[in-house]
């Protein structure tokens, strides 16, 4: 690191740090000297595993970001929410309707719904969550599987509801309905699919998982990067 | 004066029919309807709980989106949204605190809800703005000799502050079958509370509301009913499979949302869909009377 950083400090679960100005939450964490096992994936703001509430310095409102995409401020408190225990239930796809019913069946705690939008205000992809949720309660699976498209799964919005919902389950209910029965069927992915079934890549996968450490890195940075 | 519709969700689904034949129906009528925008479930029933503003929420973001919309006005077709919009209306912008309260909490909204919309049910925009002469000139098939029970339930005329119409003694749907041709029947438990929600917890409850009331409506001559609520016409119409096993002399009855009977008179295809969402088969009777 160059020398001569400026510095700023932030309150990781009550206890003060110096770190680098413009880490993110993330890398403050890592320079305080925490080792991350949980609440950390990606770092590219895709898997939503690292899910952290904050409040900066002189505001009374709690906010909620990725850790890995949300820069430090001086005086931030921060604490990570590395898993959200959210009901799941399980269900067969192939028995349902990409209808209400289907919601009415698995998620019917859907229908307590208060209109509040809590969920929508603390979502850190910006989903429009409340929306998706109306959209499931009249049925609207094609809608809520389009405004939920974004949502990475970090589970805040099921923890701050006060119905007690867990809105991105049912969402992925309605984007797996939506896949299976709503979008029109794409042959070249079926094709795609089939090839791979018959084992196109077993080759390169089982010579991957023998390299070493070093070898895989050199090869994901030498990576041919297609550019649209 | 610009006007939206908010659906409410059972019209969406349960109630699509009701939503197919209203729109259908203004169309003809040259009042088309035009849906508002990001709308949500309206909160389902007023809540007279007058600490909990959570419970208004619902119905005032459905007010404030409308405003930021543009709307001097929102249709409604289902009497419960009507009724629970209404309330949350009033109950707001009468308490200054409530309001403000109700304000900073929906601080991520465009504005701040100040109830310039009003919430006006299409049963009132059909009698005073389109006028029931209006709509008699345009009946291309009247209803003739169909005997028709009006059904209010409590949500159009209850609390009286918001009645569409007088509020022990309306005659505004009766008017309306007059209007195409058919007979409006008083008959005497239409004001009568349908059982309502009861019908998820006990259902023994509505079973007896719905016998009652539709015993009520045949004695008086009624050979259908015609609604306006979604939830009325769930217990009036889908409970008289458990009304029949439970009551082995009970005869079943039809039970319509008003704009179906209006598409029909006003010469508008009958569609077959719609029968789908009748539990007690409409067609016989239709037919019986030439009118599909
Ligand atoms: S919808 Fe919920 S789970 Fe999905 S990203 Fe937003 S807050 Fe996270
Ligand atoms: S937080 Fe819960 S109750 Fe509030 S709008 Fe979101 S889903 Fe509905
Ligand atoms: S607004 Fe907050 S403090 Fe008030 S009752 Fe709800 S959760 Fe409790
Ligand atoms: S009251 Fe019923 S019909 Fe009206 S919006 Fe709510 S759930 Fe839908
Ligand atoms: S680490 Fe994957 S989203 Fe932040």
């Amino acid at each position: 690191m160059p020398k001569n950083v400026p510095m700023v400090k932030v309150y990781i679960l009550g206890e003060g740090f110096d770190v680098p100005e413009g880490s993110t939450i993330i890398s403050a964490l890592e320079y305080a000297g925490f080792q991350l096992t949980v609440g950390v994936g990606c770092r590219e703001g895709f898997c939503g595993a690292c899910a952290t509430l904050y409040r900066e310095k002189g505001d009374y409102k709690l906010q909620a970001g990725l850790a890995c995409q949300t820069v430090v401020t001086d005086g931030m408190n921060i604490a990570q929410i590395p898993f959200v225990p959210a009901e799941k239930p399980i269900y067969d796809i192939n028995k349902l309707d990409p209808d209400i019913e289907a919601f009415k069946t698995i998620y019917p705690i859907l229908f307590r719904c208060v209109g509040c939008n809590t969920c929508t205000k603390i979502c850190p992809q910006d989903i429009e969550v409340m929306d998706y949720v109306q959209a499931l309660i009249r049925g609207d699976i094609a809608k809520a599987a389009d405004l939920s498209f974004d949502c990475i799964r970090c589970g805040l919005c099921a923890l701050r509801c006060p119905a007690e919902i867990v809105q991105y389950n049912a969402a992925i209910l309605a984007r797996r309905l939506t896949g299976k029965y709503l979008l029109p069927n794409s042959p070249d992915l079926e094709a795609r699919v089939k090839e791979i079934a018959e084992g196109l890549y077993e080759k390169k996968l089982q010579k991957l998982t023998k390299s070493d450490t070093e070898t895989i890195k050199k090869q994901y940075y030498d990576r041919d990067i297609k550019t649209v | 004066m610009k006007s939206g519709y908010f659906p409410g969700c059972t019209l969406k689904t349960n109630a699509k029919h009701f939503e197919d034949s209203a729109m259908q129906v203004m169309e003809v009528l040259g009042h088309p309807l035009e849906e508002m925008e990001n709308w949500i479930c309206c909160g389902t029933v007023f809540s007279m709980t007058t600490d909990d503003l959570m419970l208004q929420l619902a119905s005032i973001r459905n007010l404030l989106r409308a405003e930021n919309q543009g709307y001097d006005e929102l249709i409604t077709l289902c009497s419960m949204c009507y009724n629970t919009l209404k309330r949350a209306k009033e109950f707001i912008l009468n308490d200054e605190e409530n309001l403000r309260k109700v304000n900073d909490f929906m601080y991520k909204e465009d504005s701040k809800f100040k109830g310039t919309t009003d919430v006006v049910h299409l049963l009132s925009i059909l009698k005073d703005r389109i006028t029931f002469e209006e709509i008699k000139n345009k009946v291309t098939k009247p209803l003739t000799d169909l005997k028709i029970g009006a059904y209010y339930g409590c949500l159009l005329v209850r609390p009286k502050e918001l009645a569409i119409d007088d509020f022990e003694d309306p005659t505004i749907m009766e008017e309306l079958v007059d209007t195409l041709g058919g007979e409006g029947v008083v008959f005497p438990y239409r004001l009568e509370c349908c059982g309502a929600y009861q019908t998820i917890i006990e259902k023994d409850v509505t079973v007896k509301r719905t016998y009652e009331i539709i015993n009520s409506a045949r004695n008086a001559g009624c050979e259908a009913l015609i609604t306006s609520c979604p939830l009325c016409a769930f217990n009036l119409d889908q409970r008289q499979k458990e009304t029949s096993e439970e009551f082995l002399e009970f005869s079943t009855m039809p039970v319509f949302y008003f704009t179906e009977l209006m598409a029909i008179a006003l010469g508008l295809k009958w569609n077959k869909d719609w029968k789908k969402l009748h539990y007690i088969d409409p067609v016989p009777l239709l037919k019986e009377k030439g009118l599909i």
